[in-house]
């Protein structure tokens, strides 16, 4: 059975969430993704420590999904187009360590799955301190990808959270697979 | 040679370089999509600058957040005032940073640790 991305949403939004979206992304979207995130903080009275990391992690986690969903431009309602950003509060954070959840949710193609799900084990496996290192080996690259990017997104997302990353690949059509990444905080 | 003045946006940082005075501040969030293209002035004007003399310059930077697309153009510009800072030219820069704010520090500490220039740790008391 193929992946149905409005099921998939329905279901990952049941729960307390905070704050979702499902669509297409651009510059503006993600501006005003922040400005909602930083209201509904605000709001909760969230402590300032948290609030920046909340923020921090959004904003690299939505750019992540800017610069790398491969989403097929020709078709412009294509399903492929949409991602999803879903920020949650455990309903119980006395029995676990991290009290929120961002998920995300975008298209990529199949032919870059093998190589997304070696670098997220990869950096899950490493210590507080190797990312760290690998963090500024990184940053002192000199190098930027083709898609603007500083190949330091996800491994921020481990630094910043401190949390390792699950995810999942959904099968969606011979092209193309839906990723989801879940970040603890 | 003109002064700087960018003004802050939703996404990117107020900064002046006054060249007289050799003073840089940088004071926001940096969070552009593409930092390449922003950053990009302020890389070239430091190139020129970089080409006299200056008695004394000094950074003051206060980001609230940036992105990891604008770290290393940030890494960048402290670049070219390390290069400033080769030709006997006294050059300072001021990291600050929120109390308790751990993540920004560090982020301090890791452009310290990669740069051979003078380079403070100053937190700002809430």
């Amino acid at each position: 059975m193929s992946f149905d991305l409005l099921e998939w949403y329905k279901k990952n939004t049941d729960e307390k969430i905070l704050y979702s979206f499902l669509g297409p992304v651009s510059e503006d979207i993600i501006s005003s993704i922040l400005d909602k995130i930083e209201n509904i903080l605000t709001e909760k009275e969230t402590d300032l420590k948290t609030f920046k990391k909340i923020y921090h992690i959004s904003v690299e986690a939505l750019q992540n999904l800017y610069h790398h969903s491969d989403s097929p431009n020709q078709k412009g309602n294509a399903i492929e187009n949409n991602i999803v950003f879903i920020l949650k509060k455990e309903a119980n954070p006395a029995k676990i360590n991290n009290k929120f959840n961002i998920l995300t949710g975008n298209f990529i193609n199949k032919s870059n799955t093998r190589l997304l799900k070696e670098r997220i084990d990869q950096l899950n496996f490493l210590s507080k301190d190797e990312i760290r290192t690998l963090y500024k080996l990184i940053l002192n690259n000199n190098e930027f990808s083709e898609k603007g990017g500083g190949g330091l997104g996800m491994i921020d997302l481990v630094k910043r959270s401190g949390n390792n990353l699950s995810y999942n690949f959904y099968n969606f059509d011979n092209d193309y697979i839906f990723f989801t990444l879940r970040i603890a905080i | 040679m003109e002064s700087i003045r960018i003004e802050k946006t939703r996404k990117t940082p107020d900064i002046t370089f006054n060249a007289e005075s050799g003073k840089l501040q940088i004071e926001g969030k940096s969070i552009p999509e593409n930092s390449i293209e922003f950053y990009k002035p302020l890389v070239d004007w430091l190139e020129e600058y970089g080409k006299t003399s200056h008695d004394a310059t000094e950074v003051n930077i206060k980001l609230e957040y940036f992105n990891t697309s604008s770290s290393k153009c940030i890494l960048d510009v402290f670049k070219k005032l390390e290069t400033i800072h080769k030709e006997n030219n006294n050059v300072i820069i001021n990291w600050y940073y929120e109390e308790d704010d751990e993540d920004m520090l560090e982020a301090g500490e890791d452009y310290q640790s990669i740069l051979k220039i003078p380079f403070k740790m100053i937190e700002m008391e809430e």
